[in-house]
């Protein structure tokens, strides 16, 4: 039995996601492959060589796969499927646009963001926005998932697997035009240890500034509501919730975020929850491990003053 | 072009769903129901390709239980010309699902399929991609523009660093995120009309496509509850308990 990871990277370095994606292989129980496809990726796969547990580096390098489109990538993972019994990726914005295009071209099912492995063929993910955990038994023969990585600690470092190269190259269908990325020093979202969020309380981009010094002083990453990016005071790519980034820091501070389901979805296995909110009714209060009803504007100020 | 969109019957967006007795499901019973957001956001932006002159013809379908027919009107409402229903009461998979809409695609020669990126209740993203896999067509998930250059789909996409830009040849497969659009609400008058446009019925079984059975559900629980936090009174007390007793800080 054997596993084959799919490892997401920016062609520069390998995403920790991946690791965490492993740390899902391992639950699982087998001989774990990390698929490396992009282009002078060759850094990349030096870094997927030394995640622990791993025994091959599959390494498919071409200029058709710069820009990890979904449909050559699926091609090329149906290929080398048949070795396999699972197929991970992580259920990033990039995993879940390629995954269920390989399941479909083996004719099984996808099972989304995983967050346990119970046996190697039953699992339990979060449906209904998180209010309900459903044990699934897949009767596929290959299971195809994607794996929630704030569910999973990622493998340690120290590996020393061997590098396959692949050959096969599938052109792409669809024309890559550009991409526009949010640039930031903050640590990502996704794996920060400590994310401060906001509303929109906040009012404007520009009150956004008194969460960014927050999380600066923390080390951690700004998210934001829905609402928060509806209004255009963020770029959408720091939505935490059911229809964005799904969290689990040690610390989430959410301020002037009342707390509605879309939102908890992606928040409420954090650590430690605290709520910052003037309406002492606000539902975030309920998930809180500590709230402080006060004005942000008054309160945000203080605790930076404090820290 | 002709644009064929799915929509979903789901449990309505703001319902709390509970675990039924058994722990065998989620207790639907007199819970309202909705068509799932984002399959309003893709009627919706398929109705504004028809009024930018970019698609002929909008016929939106929706597999599952006789009741998923209100959704269709809904979508009627909103400006879908035609509607069809595979009526079953089986839950599929999104698998299952891609290969009747592939079918229904194939059947009216659909050039654009539009999609919502997830149903609220599965949260699976899965049927988009599935269904641009079955039909061999490019897939542009996660949209948050689409507009039609000439012969080519411009669309751009949602992605964990930001935005991405792609062009697509048709036919193609789309699926919407939340900023797609902003969906229209149906006026009366276009309720009315909606109860006269044409709504076919067909089952799985008119259909030449074979449903395996690919998994089953063994149980389904709540997830844990959070025990209950404190509320402070000060921000010396929010930072004296993040460092000494939750010690995070």
């Amino acid at each position: 039995m054997a596993i084959l990871v799919l490892a997401e990277h920016d062609n520069a370095s390998l995403k920790l996601d991946t690791a965490k994606v492993v740390a899902c292989g391992q639950a699982i129980g087998g001989e774990i492959d990390v698929l490396v496809v992009g282009h002078n990726c060759d850094s990349v796969a030096s870094e997927a060589q030394k995640l622990a547990g791993v025994r091959n580096v599959l390494v498919a390098d071409s200029a058709s796969y710069a820009n990890h489109l979904a449909e050559n990538i699926s091609e090329l993972m149906v290929g080398i499927a048949s070795d396999y019994e699972h197929v991970l990726a992580p259920a990033s914005s990039f995993g879940k646009d390629v995954l269920p295009r390989v399941a479909a071209l083996l004719d099984v099912s996808q099972l989304s963001e995983v967050i346990e492995v119970v046996s190697s063929d039953t699992f339990v993910r979060p449906i209904y926005a998180g209010s309900v955990l459903a044990t699934v038994q897949s009767l596929d023969d290959k299971k195809v998932m994607t794996v929630r990585s704030s569910a999973f600690d990622a493998v340690a470092s120290g590996g020393n697997a061997e590098r396959v190269v692949l050959t096969q190259d599938v052109a792409p269908q669809v024309e890559f035009v550009e991409q526009s990325l949010t640039e930031s020093e903050r640590p990502e979202l996704g794996s920060a240890s400590v994310v401060v969020s906001g509303g929109r309380a906040l009012g404007n981009s520009e009150n956004f500034a008194l969460l960014e010094q927050l999380a600066d002083k923390l080390g951690g990453a700004v998210g934001a509501s829905r609402a928060a990016v509806d209004a255009g005071f963020v770029p959408n790519d720091l939505q935490v919730g059911q229809t964005g980034k799904i969290v689990a820091p040690d610390l989430y501070i959410a301020v002037g975020i009342s707390g509605a389901i879309q939102h908890l979805a992606g928040m409420k296995d954090s650590k430690v929850i605290v709520a910052i909110n003037k309406d002492p009714e606000a539902p975030i209060f309920q998930v809180a491990d500590y709230g402080l009803e006060a004005d942000l504007f008054d309160a945000v100020p203080q605790l930076l003053a404090q820290l | 072009m002709k644009v064929l969109v799915p929509v979903k019957r789901v449990v309505d967006a703001n319902v709390k769903v509970r675990v039924n007795a058994d722990n065998t499901g989620v207790d639907t019973a007199n819970l309202k129901m909705a068509i799932n957001p984002f399959c309003e956001i893709a009627v919706e932006e398929a109705v504004r390709l028809k009024e930018a002159g970019s698609a002929s013809e909008i016929v939106v379908l929706s597999i599952g239980p006789k009741a998923s027919q209100e959704q269709l009107r809904t979508a009627l409402a909103l400006g879908a010309d035609r509607a069809i229903h595979i009526e079953t009461d089986e839950e599929l998979v999104p698998l299952s699902i891609a290969k009747l809409i592939h079918a229904v695609q194939q059947k009216e020669q659909a050039e654009l399929v539009i999609l919502g990126k997830q149903s609220i209740d599965g949260d699976n993203n899965q049927t988009g991609q599935m269904l641009a896999a079955l039909a061999k067509m490019p897939q542009a998930t996660f949209a948050s523009e689409v507009k039609l250059d000439g012969d080519k789909l411009v669309v751009i996409r949602e992605i964990d660093g930001g935005l991405q830009t792609i062009h697509l040849p048709l036919p193609a497969v789309v699926t919407a995120d939340l900023r797609l659009n902003e969906p229209r609400y149906a006026k009366l008058p276009n309720i009315m009309k909606a109860k006269r446009k044409p709504l076919e019925t067909l089952s799985p079984a008119d259909f030449d496509v074979t449903l395996k059975s690919h998994q089953t559900i063994v149980k389904v629980t709540p997830p844990a509850e959070r025990s209950g936090g404190v509320m402070v009174a000060s921000v010396e007390e929010l930072v004296e308990k993040l460092k000494n007793e939750a010690k995070v800080i």
